[in-house]
């Protein structure tokens, strides 16, 4: 019995394994010396690790119903292996460059991306915490990975007060769950509250819990700490807390409302609906005064945040596909953006002001290109693959009978084109201005152009994504 | 060739990826081949979409060259012509050439500034071809980013606002399609435009926010295509972007605009509107034949005062989708004749208007109506051409333009005599703007000193005007030539309109007196 609970939970005993290894191999040997191989070795391992997910056929459960490693389960550490492999790999060079070469930093992620695994598989509400606060804490030392930067530490510890507040909460509400439902396990909770009519207490649990994975959303309103962590973090890192984590939190977020509270759609549906709202709004509203690129990245992914909310907020099984396929195409389209960021320099030093872009079409007519893709894509303007994105969580909601957010969310998503449409004005509009430095890499330039050619491409079919959100989904919701 | 409609669409596709891969450099050698290319791709589809006119049967009023392939989500890729779109597919095949010619004189980024013409190109073909909600939508909403790159990039000095106000204007009146779209499907389970049209939405009163709707569902559908459509064509009062794009556009880029982009938001109306929600349609009709005649009256004497010669024809634009929408609304056999008719007409007319103030826009570099003056002292063939144009686009008889204001005024005669009166004093006022403006441009004495040394059209210049004045006399002395095409499907359209009226016993009344009887 316990043979076959770890033979499911094998992928994750063998990441932890290899951060332990790797750090404590690191520490004996070559220290920061070993940070490119390391980095490389570890984008690797994920690589891999994701391969081999995707191709197990393993039972659903383990360890009495607290550990899942359904077909969800399965989409979600694929995607979130995925992306944090290709962040790695594209910030290499950056960091190697800036001078930070911890050789913690791979191992942190790779911590961190272990957090993400055990949490979307979450079963329990303590295991659910493990993994989160796994995650977090490396996410929290990452963020102030430049130790000499104010900026850098500055954010890391926003990010750390902030995040213990929420991480808090979570627990607060978890407690009450338990406390009203004399269970842990999210099978236990779902039968405490069956039939519609769960105890008030338990509802209350439910609001603190929300409350505390949207913080990990960067849902409104507990975005606060989003800009400000996305702006003094290196890009790498910014890079990484846009994606991976995202996904896992958005993920989880799934888990919990359906696995634990699916018996109570209507209880939060409402709740999910309105902070889907505010963030579609807030988020596309504040980003038209940002002239930071990394700002603006951020307000991006609260609006695209509040729009997988909307898939969530649906609470059937479509509308956990929707988010799944909303959250696969927006890693991929901020991957392919961050590659970007990632080459603005100007005399060797990186550059976040939009105002730099100013006529970058003339100078790199490929590379503009490619944002321009990317930029129409994340606005939503078909026949870019993030158009598709919409339409399904739009579906969702509307087949879920929240007509009103389905029409909120597009007027929403207009005004947010406003500020994609303004980096493109930059890039072919504006006025010549001294041109940024040729952009380095190789690795940034392939991961931008796929990710542009993705966005093009995907029209055809996306990539067959559909049904595979599609079957994960069924394992969440029956 | 089971795939025609496919190839005509993504022939100019094709062209400017060929381009975009190929062509290097920015060097004389390298914007010579850029214009060939596209001048060659576009005449090549022009040709091509011959054969679908060949291949054509007008008597058969369903789609004919059908494809369908599936695709996500329950999706199709789905095409196919009937006697109502396969013009407007002509016209825009048969447009594009013309404007690649005319802009042979384009010196920034000629790669760039052909691909975006070339991807507008399958871009608008593929709006008038799509079978299927969703890819329709595609099309339509996709279109939006050349002409944003048209606008922005190549316009003129406050194209930046014009470019941005184009872009989200137009992109909020269709979001709400999007909303509508997601609606129809999940309420009959299909993208399928022919199965749409045969699916009879409900028209049972809905509340909503406190408030009765008449025609339910089909009303509230109804308008949310209504804000794409009116927005596109443009209906007064969502008409104020046109005026700004036209002005900011290169001339290129106006030419579509008015020829092609605006006809987008009519066919819609054609497509979806009339045969998709008959009951919100005439619920609705009243209202959009009123703001339809204030629209012709008001944009009407608005033209009179402009200062600016692309501003003055795209007011008159404006006045005249104004006849397009009323004939539409007026929903019988005459009014829907005139109305498409109207637009293929004003495709080559208001294309060639354009044309014609780019020709002095490209010597003289300003717009300013006072700026000139007596041109026909140096410009006798320029004269000649503009003063055929503005004729037609008073609607003179014999030339293109009287048939569809007349069809359309005899279609809305029939329903609403007030309304074909106001609308009918437009066709004397289209006459006064259009004639003071030829009387300020071309007449008089050349005392203007910047003037004395103009010259007048080349060679290439006088060539495309060519084809356009042949088919503004043609369709206006043999209609006929369209009217056949059109007849037919047009004919199946009204039956099923007052079918479905009848059906829902609304036949006779108008206005929302009747929703007391569901």
């Amino acid at each position: 019995m316990l043979q076959a609970d770890l033979n499911v939970i094998l992928p994750e005993i063998v990441l932890a394994i290899y951060a332990m290894l790797a750090l404590v191999g690191a520490v004996y040997t070559g220290k920061d010396k070993l940070t490119a191989p390391l980095t490389w070795v570890t984008a690797a391992v994920f690589v891999l690790l994701g391969l081999w997910i995707a191709g197990r056929d393993v039972a659903d459960l383990a360890f009495g119903g607290s550990f899942h490693a359904d077909g969800f389960a399965k989409f979600a550490k694929v995607a979130v292996l995925f992306s944090a492999a290709a962040v790695l790999v594209m910030g290499q060079d950056y960091l190697a460059r800036r001078k930070v070469t911890n050789f913690e930093y791979p191992v942190l992620v790779a911590l961190s991306v272990l957090g993400m695994m055990v949490m979307v598989s979450a079963g329990d509400l303590i295991v659910l915490y493990m993994g989160l606060e796994l995650m977090s804490l490396a996410l929290y030392v990452v963020a102030s990975m430049r130790r000499d930067s104010i900026k850098s530490t500055e954010s890391g510890l926003k990010y750390f007060v902030l995040g213990s507040l929420s991480s808090g909460m979570l627990l607060y509400g978890a407690s009450l769950v338990y406390g009203f439902s004399g269970t842990t396990l999210f099978s236990g909770i779902i039968q405490a509250a069956e039939d519609g009519r769960a105890p008030l207490g338990l509802l209350f649990g439910v609001v603190f819990m929300i409350a505390g994975m949207s913080f990990k959303v960067s849902a409104v309103p507990f975005h606060m700490w989003t800009p400000d962590v996305y702006e003094g973090a290196p890009t790498p890192i910014t890079a990484f807390f846009a994606t991976a984590p995202k996904v896992a939190a958005m993920a989880l977020f799934a888990r919990v409302t359906h696995s634990a509270f699916g018996g109570i759609v209507a209880d939060w549906q409402q709740i999910i609906a309105l902070i889907a709202v505010l963030s579609m709004f807030l988020g596309s509203i504040a980003a038209i005064g940002q002239t930071n690129i990394k700002r603006l990245m951020a307000y991006s992914s609260i609006t695209h945040m509040g729009f997988a909310l909307m898939g969530l907020a649906a609470g059937t099984a479509f509308g956990v596909q929707a988010m799944l396929i909303y959250m696969a195409i927006y890693v991929v389209m901020n991957i392919g953006v961050f590659a970007f960021i990632l080459t603005m320099e100007r005399d060797g030093q990186p550059v976040t002001d939009i105002s730099s872009l100013k006529m970058y079409s003339t100078a790199y007519p490929g590379r503009a290109l490619a944002l321009l893709i990317l930029m129409f894509s994340l606005a939503g303007v078909p026949p870019l693959v993030g158009f598709f994105g919409k339409f399904y969580v739009l579906r969702a909601a509307y087949d879920a009978g929240l007509i009103w957010l389905a029409v909120l969310g597009v007027v929403a998503s207009v005004i947010g084109a406003f500020y994609y449409l303004r980096i493109v004005y930059f890039m072919y509009f504006g006025e010549a201005e001294e041109p940024l430095d040729k952009p380095k890499g190789a690795i940034l330039w392939g991961f931008l152009m796929a990710s542009a050619a993705i966005m093009l491409l995907g029209v055809v079919n996306l990539f067959g994504i559909e049904g595979m959100a599609q079957a994960a989904s069924l394992a969440l919701v029956n | 060739m089971s795939n025609l409609l496919s190839i005509v669409t993504f022939m100019p596709a094709i062209a400017a990826v060929i381009l975009g891969v190929f062509l290097r450099g920015e060097d004389k050698a390298a914007q010579r081949n850029a214009k060939w290319v596209a001048l060659i791709a576009t005449t090549l589809t022009f040709l091509v979409s011959l054969f679908i006119l060949a291949g054509f049967d007008p008597a058969d009023t369903g789609m004919q060259f059908v494809e369908e392939r599936d695709w996500l989500l329950g999706l199709q890729y789905k095409m196919g012509v009937d006697g109502i779109s396969v013009l407007f597919v002509l016209l825009t095949t048969f447009i594009m050439p013309l404007t690649i010619w005319s802009s042979w004189e384009v010196k920034t980024r000629v790669k760039e500034y052909m691909m975006a013409f070339l991807l507008l190109e399958t871009l608008m073909l593929g709006v008038f071809m799509a079978l299927d909600l969703v890819l329709f939508y595609l099309f339509f909403e996709a279109s939006l980013i050349p002409m944003f790159l048209i606008i922005g990039i190549w316009g003129g000095k406050n194209r930046i606002y014009a470019s941005f106000k184009f872009f989200l204007y137009t992109f909020l009146g269709s979001v709400l399609m999007l909303v509508a779209m997601v609606a129809m499907f999940a309420d009959a389970g299909t993208t399928d435009i022919p199965t749409l049209m045969t699916h009879e939405f409900s028209s049972s009163p809905v509340t909503v926010l406190g408030m009765t709707i008449t025609g339910g569902m089909q009303t509230l559908l109804f308008v949310a295509f209504f804000a794409s459509f009116a927005v596109k064509m443009p209906m007064w009062p969502v008409h104020t972007w046109l005026p700004d794009a036209h002005v900011q556009a290169p001339t290129a880029g106006s030419v579509i605009l008015a020829a092609i982009l605006l006809k987008m938001g009519g066919y819609g109306f054609l497509r979806f509107s009339l045969p998709m929600f008959p009951v919100g349609a005439d619920v609705m009709s009243t209202f959009i034949l009123a703001i339809s005649a204030i629209a012709i009256v008001y944009t009407s004497l608005v033209a009179l005062v402009q200062e600016d010669m692309k501003k003055l024809i795209a007011y008159s634009s404006v006045a005249h989708m104004g006849y397009v929408t009323m004939g539409i609304f007026s929903a019988n056999q005459q009014g829907l004749d005139g109305a498409i008719f109207q637009m293929l007409s004003h495709g080559f007319i208001s294309g060639a208007l354009f044309l014609c103030v780019g020709v002095i826009y490209d010597r003289m570099h300003t717009r300013e109506i006072d700026a000139y003056g007596g041109l026909v002292n140096r410009m006798p063939a320029y004269a000649m051409i503009f003063m055929f144009f503005t004729m037609a686009n008073v609607g003179l008889p014999g030339t293109s333009g009287f048939i569809g204001e007349f069809l359309t005024l005899v279609g809305v005669f029939q329903v609403n005599t007030w309304i074909a009166l106001i609308a009918a004093s437009g066709v004397i006022l289209s006459a006064s703007y259009a004639l003071f403006l030829y009387r300020r441009v071309v007449m008089g004495d050349l005392i203007k000193e910047s003037l004395r040394s103009i010259t007048d059209m080349k060679a290439r210049e006088k060539w495309i005007f060519a084809p356009l004045v042949a088919m503004t006399l043609l369709l206006g002395v043999y209609p006929s030539l369209v009217m056949d095409i059109i007849g037919p499907s047009v004919g199946v359209l009204v039956d099923n309109h007052e079918t479905a009226l009848a059906a829902a016993d609304r036949l006779g009344d108008t206005g929302a007196t009747v929703a007391a009887s569901h």
